[in-house]
């Protein structure tokens, strides 16, 4: 382990728990303190967040923080300025009953007031109370766990020793070389926070983070603290609409913000301990950018900062590391077997995120889902400097943000272009961002559509829901449920699996039967060891030693690497990444067969071509590999022709199309309202490592006899009865106490009758993993996983969106479809 | 050409500056002046004497001062605290010592001081004027305050200076040191980190802003070695380092270290001093 | 009252001197600037003296003054956050010798309506040249008193006292006069966070000066040798104690 910040003592904590044994922690720095992001932390952790992984990780710290005695519990307020920040602050009360925290609650300026009482409450309208809020000592925690490892005789702890060098031979880590001596391994883990990327480069790794700067001031002494004890007596206060926070520390007052311009810097930048006038990683404070803040933190507080006698007596710029979206950047580096990743992690998910790479390092998971934070995610030109440094300035100001769950990054757009693009544009497409590609999301074009449908199309009335939203996408639903629909899918993730050991890599990592004749295409679950979900793609058999692997855009260079790492020793099986070498037109709706057959001599009739079926036909002059699948729950293929050649499939297509009706499509319907009329699940929705395929819904069929990966706990499963179904749910009624109909977006909450948290037996709260519209059957969707006590078709519970309840029901308990049950129109 | 050497307050300084004045290689004129001080009155008598020579002071306080009027009165440059002439070159310290700085003098006349600790003291020269200068109402020392030290060895003069850091954690803190410097009939010192959170008065502050010291031996607990402390006792005959990091800047700096925590290093000691003197 | 104080833009070093490639300045890429401790007690002690006298003539005022780079401005909003009420700039990216920095700030008093009291540092941080001051009030033929650890002002006169190793000795000198002061003066205040916001209101005049050539040319820095001295490890923790004395006594302040 290289760095001797909070990631690394845990992580070394942790593994030494795992039963690693000959653990070595390096630092450049000295000890305690070496001089990284850790030694000038401000220290607190506001465990609720929008995403499910990293308040899981943050409640982990938190837990291990407090058996660690350095834990000091000082509640946390998130202050509202606007009426826009209030429903906010409510989404967020929402995440964390859905993540399981319950003590949380809207307060009123002057409940505000009571428990902080310096501030004026007259310039806010609100707050979010968490209870659960306090701040830790990072480095006292951090020596705990490193002399435990110590203590345990599993590690030996070098600090003042710098890395010169990292030897990797066939793409494989052999050692290490310090200023102390060279030691052989074949396993390092770069957790040097904002140094990383720099000791990555010596093995060939990338680490795509970027340090920047968070600017942080102490003010004192407060008189209003003369007479507290301890470090901290008042709550935490976060000025979210300001992007600041101010707590009390000790007879003073830090104020933080994330309200300035993004500065950035290069590793390359970061001075030695020695030539660095406070450490290494606080660097000299720029006023300008805090002037703005100055003024905001006078007006919340100022009781305490108009005091002449309250002076400023600290100020840094304190750096910190960031990612291109804001998650950190765990496990093996893709590029080099053995060197791992646990960087970009803050004090509050530093010991969690330990935990689960000590295990992701030694059992092949962790308990806590990483894969939103796994380094393996990206594509290479979201590797690349700008793309980083771009995206991490653009997220900066966004860390105390009202960051809509459909929000698009601004930044570095229009890297990955299909060769639908042109017309895509001409046809008024509304592009989202997938994987760096360019996508539609609905297509302004289809407007006149609108008029078509009339009453069928629900109008969002409120603004949130109505943002990044479009009613067009539910007229083009409707339209490809009558008619037909061109999908752009260019941004699935595609590679081959070839060779003679080819059938064993694809049979060990898929769940199902890839052992199927050539022609076949096979929808299959990708499973951890512990056989909850990994991924979830489709298998295109192409020969007998060629399978072509097809899944998410978002996921697939995670999925790539978890198939590479799993091909035989004796090099038998080759992956070949073709993301970039092949374009997808998706083209279903009853009339999908009519126009295709217009186009082409192969008989493309059920009998002809029959479901999960894949063959090559031709197009007018083009070669087009053709598989017959469905995601919306229509007739149609996902037509693939390489890149240069889809412009012409295009054109073919929409001029056959035309006398059809054919219409161009979004994701919108694609990803939501095709997919959740016929519950359909989603990888990172429905699907990551906290439910299993049975739970899911998805355990149709036999156990396939081969081994595979989680096939043991995949049959317990079986065996045992399930903790929590999958059910899918509909809306009741809409209507909010002010009249306006509200629509969830999902990650809210799933309550009984009664409106209380339905837990399942492993603790596992209920909220709603996906949500939209079902245009065809005239009802918002949900998704939800329940108790099996709840799972019963034609339940009434509640679902609580923005602060209030609205009543929904089971619709149904098992992967049954709400719009053709039997699957009619797919097989016809 | 001569040198006329300006003999100020501080013996010691002095007699470093008689080996620069000897090093311009020209005949050495040594002077002091008696009365009271008043730096106008002496740089014009200085000058006077000087006769267009060169003049070499000591880099104390007083002499930096009288040359400074001698330079202003003169409009000539003067180069404080050299450690080195070659010719018109001449090297000077710069950041209180922790940095040096080569330089050219343009002008026909030098006027130097002698950076401390930076020459070998010479000899008193066998001849030394005495200057008895006009005062007329030149700006002078009008009153003598003396110190109130409380009895204690004054940290100027101190022969051991038990100094403390920011790793000495309190006002409390410095009790342990307190105990040793007196056993040692030192005093106490300490960084600017320690006055600036109010644990020491400012009197106390060693460094290139406070006193600088010249002990026999400076003992320097957990004190981390910012230039602005060095300054303050590069002076000393030895320096002992305590600090539990081993990669501070202190040892780079010190003759002696112990690598350990001071709370527990300092106690140790004072009791080790006790038990050898009882024997 | 009306008070001129003279400040420097100065790096706040670290543990390590590190100059750039040419020799001619220190690396300055990872370090913050401000003014030496003097300096900042210089300033406090002149918007001490403009409160005390304020009372008795409103005219009281307080201007700092610095001859550095555009960045320098900087220190100006620190002398003003501490309470100075504006700022003279002489703006130049060189670095001058003392007697060409005297001559710049001695042309940018005599424009000004006269100073009751013009305060420097005893001695500037980095250059550490001890006669800025002293030209300055030479060419303004003005009284002038160095290395104060006191001042009061009383009847339109200074009393100054200067620290010396017996002592204090005290000088008592009309005003106007200058004074160079060192830190323990007084104990500056942090700036408030009002202050600090005022300070961003207040006037810089802002005026580029030409650097005459150098008397004391600046020919090149050097890191002094022995910065990297090889201390002798007498032991670890408590046990080292016996060998420390065994030095104490071979030092002879046993």
């Amino acid at each position: 382990m290289i760095g001797a910040g909070i990631v690394g003592n845990s992580l070394a904590y942790h593994l030494s728990e795992l039963g690693w044994t000959d653990l070595v922690l390096l630092d450049k720095g000295p000890l305690p303190n070496p001089g990284g992001s850790t030694g000038h932390a401000s220290n607190f952790i506001f465990p609720v967040d929008h995403s499910k992984e990293m308040t899981q990780l943050t409640l982990d710290s938190v837990r291990q923080y407090e058996a660690m005695g350095v834990f000091t519990c000082s509640g946390g307020i998130e202050v509202a300025r606007t009426e826009e920040r209030m429903q906010e602050l409510q989404r967020r009360v929402s995440s964390a009953k859905a993540w399981g925290i319950d003590d949380v609650s809207i307060i009123t300026p002057a409940q505000v007031k009571e428990l902080v009482p310096y501030i004026d409450e007259s310039v806010i309208v609100g707050g979010f109370y968490s209870p659960g809020v306090g701040i830790v000592d990072s480095l006292r925690a951090g020596t705990i766990m490193r002399e435990r490892a110590q203590e345990r005789g599993a590690l030996s702890v070098f600090a003042n020793t710098e890395v010169l060098g990292i030897d990797v031979e066939h793409g494989r880590i052999t050692g290490i070389r310090t200023s102390r001596g060279d030691i052989a391994t074949e396993t390092i883990v770069v957790c040097c926070g904002v140094w990383s990327p720099k000791i990555a480069r010596m093995a060939g790794a990338l680490i795509p983070l970027t340090p920047a700067v968070h600017q942080m001031i102490d003010v004192g002494p407060v008189p209003h603290f003369k007479d507290t004890k301890g470090v901290i007596e008042f709550p935490i206060v976060r000025d979210m609409d300001t992007n600041m926070y101010e707590r009390q520390d000790g007879s003073g007052l830090e104020i933080g913000s994330y309200a300035h311009r993004p500065i950035l810097h290069d590793p390359e930048e970061i001075p030695s301990n020695e030539e660095a006038a406070l450490s290494p990683t606080e660097f000299p404070f720029t006023e300008k950018d805090f002037t703005l803040q100055m003024e905001h933190a006078l007006e919340l507080i100022p009781d305490v900062l108009n005091d002449e006698s309250v002076g400023i007596k600290y100020a840094i710029n304190g750096i910190l590391s960031l990612t291109p979206d804001g998650l950190p950047l765990l496990g093996e580096t893709p590029e080099v077997k053995g060197l791992w990743s646990a960087a970009a992690v803050w004090v509050k998910e530093g010991p969690g995120v330990g935990r689960a790479v000590a295990e992701w390092m030694t059992n092949g998971e962790s308990e806590i889902d990483l894969q939103s934070s796994d380094i393996a995610r990206f594509y290479e030109h979201q590797r690349s400097r700008k793309h980083v440094r771009d995206r991490a300035a653009e997220g900066f100001n966004k860390t105390y943000g009202i960051v809509h769950p459909s929000e698009q990054w601004e930044s570095n757009r229009n890297v990955r272009l299909s060769p639908f693009f042109l017309r895509e544009r001409e046809l008024g497409a509304a592009f989202f961002e997938a994987a760096g590609w360019e996508r539609p999301q609905w297509y302004e074009s289809n407007a006149k559509l609108l008029d078509e449908y009339g009453d069928r199309i629900n109008r969002r009335e409120a603004e949130w829901e109505s943002r990044w939203w479009s009613p067009i996408i539910n007229a083009e639903h409707l339209a490809m449920r009558d008619r037909a629909a061109m999908f752009d899918l260019t941004a699935f993730a595609i590679f081959d699996v070839t060779g003679p050991g080819a059938l064993e890599t694809v049979q060990k990592v898929s769940m199902r039967q890839m052992d199927v004749a050539v022609g076949k295409v096979v929808y299959t679950p990708v499973l951890s060891p512990s056989g909850t979900f990994k991924s979830d793609l489709t298998v295109m058999r192409l020969g007998h030693d060629r399978f072509r692997v097809v899944t998410g855009g978002a996921h697939g260079m995670a999925d790539l690497k978890w198939y590479a790492d799993h091909r035989p020793v004796d090099g038998s099986a080759q992956i070949t990444d073709l993301t970039s070498a092949y374009c997808t037109l998706g083209l279903w709706g009853p009339r999908a067969r009519d126009i295709l057959q217009s186009l082409t001599s192969a008989d493309m009739s059920n009998e002809g071509f029959a479901f999960a079926s894949c063959r090559t036909i031709e197009i007018d002059s083009l070669p087009v590999l053709a598989s017959r699948i469905s995601y919306v729950g229509e007739l149609g293929w996902e037509l693939y022709v390489p890149m240069e050649q889809g412009a012409k499939l295009w054109d073919l297509v929409w001029e056959a199309g035309e006398p059809h009706g054919v219409v161009p499509a979004g994701i919108g319907v694609y990803g939501t309202t095709g997919r959740l009329e016929k519950c359909y699940r989603a990888f990172g929705f429905e699907l990551d490592a906290d439910f299993d395929v049975v739970e899911a819904g998805m355990a149709w069929g036999r156990v396939k006899a081969p081994e595979f990966i989680g096939k043991e706990a995949h049959v317990q499963h079986r065996e045992s009865d399930p903790v929590a179904v999958l059910c899918t749910l509909t809306v009741d009624d809409h209507v909010s106490r002010d009249g306006t109909k509200r629509y969830m977006l999902g990650r809210e909450p799933v309550l009984s009758k009664q409106g209380k948290a339905l837990v399942d037996a492993e603790g596992r709260r209920s909220y709603v993993t996906s949500a939209g519209a079902g245009p065809s059957i005239g009802k918002h969707i949900l998704l939800a996983y329940l108790p099996p006590e709840n799972a019963n078709v034609g339940e009434e519970l509640l679902v609580e969106y923005l602060g209030e309840q609205y009543p929904v029901t089971v619709a149904t308990n098992d992967s049954t479809p709400v719009f053709d049950p039997e699957n009619a129109r797919v097989k016809a | 050409m001569s040198v006329l050497l300006f003999l100020a307050d501080g013996a010691e300084l002095s007699l470093q500056a008689v080996t620069l004045a000897h090093s311009l290689g020209g005949e050495v004129r040594a002077v002091e002046i008696d009365g009271p001080y008043a730096p106008s009155a002496w740089a014009a008598a200085l000058i006077d004497a000087a006769e267009g020579s060169d003049i070499v002071g000591p880099g104390s306080d007083r002499g930096n001062e009288v040359l400074a009027h001698v330079a202003a009165r003169l409009d000539l440059p003067f180069a404080a605290n050299v450690t080195d002439v070659r010719g018109d070159e001449v090297t000077r310290i710069r950041w209180g010592g922790t940095l040096l700085e080569d330089a050219r003098i343009h002008a026909q006349t030098k006027l130097l001081t002698a950076a401390p600790f930076a020459f070998a003291p010479g000899a008193r020269p066998d001849v030394v004027e005495t200057l008895r200068p006009e005062l007329g109402d030149s700006v002078r020392v009008v009153e003598r305050v003396e110190p109130d030290t409380g009895g204690k060895v004054s940290l100027a003069d101190a022969k051991v200076v038990v100094s403390g850091g920011r790793g000495v954690g309190s006002a409390e803190g410095f009790a342990i040191l307190e105990e040793l410097a007196e056993l040692l009939e030192g005093a106490v010192g300490c960084s600017r980190v320690v006055t600036s959170a109010g644990w020491r008065p400012h009197t106390d502050q060693v460094g290139q802003t406070g006193t600088k010291v010249s002990p026999d031996l400076y003992i320097a607990c957990g004190i981390s070695g910012a230039t602005q402390h060095i300054a303050g006792c590069k002076g000393a005959k030895a320096l002992l380092a305590i600090n539990d990091d081993p990669e501070a800047t202190i040892f780079a700096h010190a003759d002696y270290a112990v690598i350990g925590n001071l709370h527990e290093v300092v106690p140790a000691i004072t009791a080790e001093l006790r038990k050898v003197r009882a024997t | 009252m009306r008070v001129l104080c003279c400040v420097k833009r100065v790096p706040i070093t670290g543990g390590k001197m590190v100059l750039t490639d040419d020799a001619q300045a220190i690396q300055t890429r990872h370090l913050g600037f401000t003014i030496s401790p003097h300096e900042e007690c210089g300033v406090e002690e002149a918007v001490r003296i403009v409160e005390a006298h304020a009372v008795e003539a409103h005219s009281g005022e307080v201007v700092a003054l610095t001859l550095g780079p555009g960045e320098a401005e900087e220190q100006l909003r620190e002398c003003m956050a501490l309470g100075a009420d504006r700022a003279i700039h002489l703006v130049s990216d060189e670095e001058w010798d003392a007697q060409a920095t005297a001559g710049a700030i001695v042309e940018a008093i005599r424009s000004e309506e006269p100073f009751d009291l013009i305060v420097f540092g005893n001695e500037s941080a980095d250059a550490g040249n001890f006669q800025v001051g002293i030209r300055v009030a030479y060419a303004l033929g003005l009284p002038v008193v160095t290395g104060l650890k006191g001042l009061t002002i009383a009847g339109g006169r200074a009393r100054c006292e200067q620290e010396v190793p017996a002592g204090r000795d005290v000088y008592d000198v009309p005003l106007p006069a200058v004074v160079t002061v060192k830190e323990g003066l007084n104990l500056p205040r942090y700036p408030s966070v009002p202050a600090k916001l005022r300070a961003n209101r207040k006037p810089v005049d802002a005026k580029p000066v030409n650097r005459p050539p150098a008397k004391l040319e600046k020919l090149r820095l050097v890191v002094p040798e022995g910065q990297g001295k090889q201390a002798e490890v007498l032991g670890r923790g408590a046990d080292a104690a016996p060998a420390v004395v065994e030095v104490m006594q071979k030092l002879g302040v046993a």
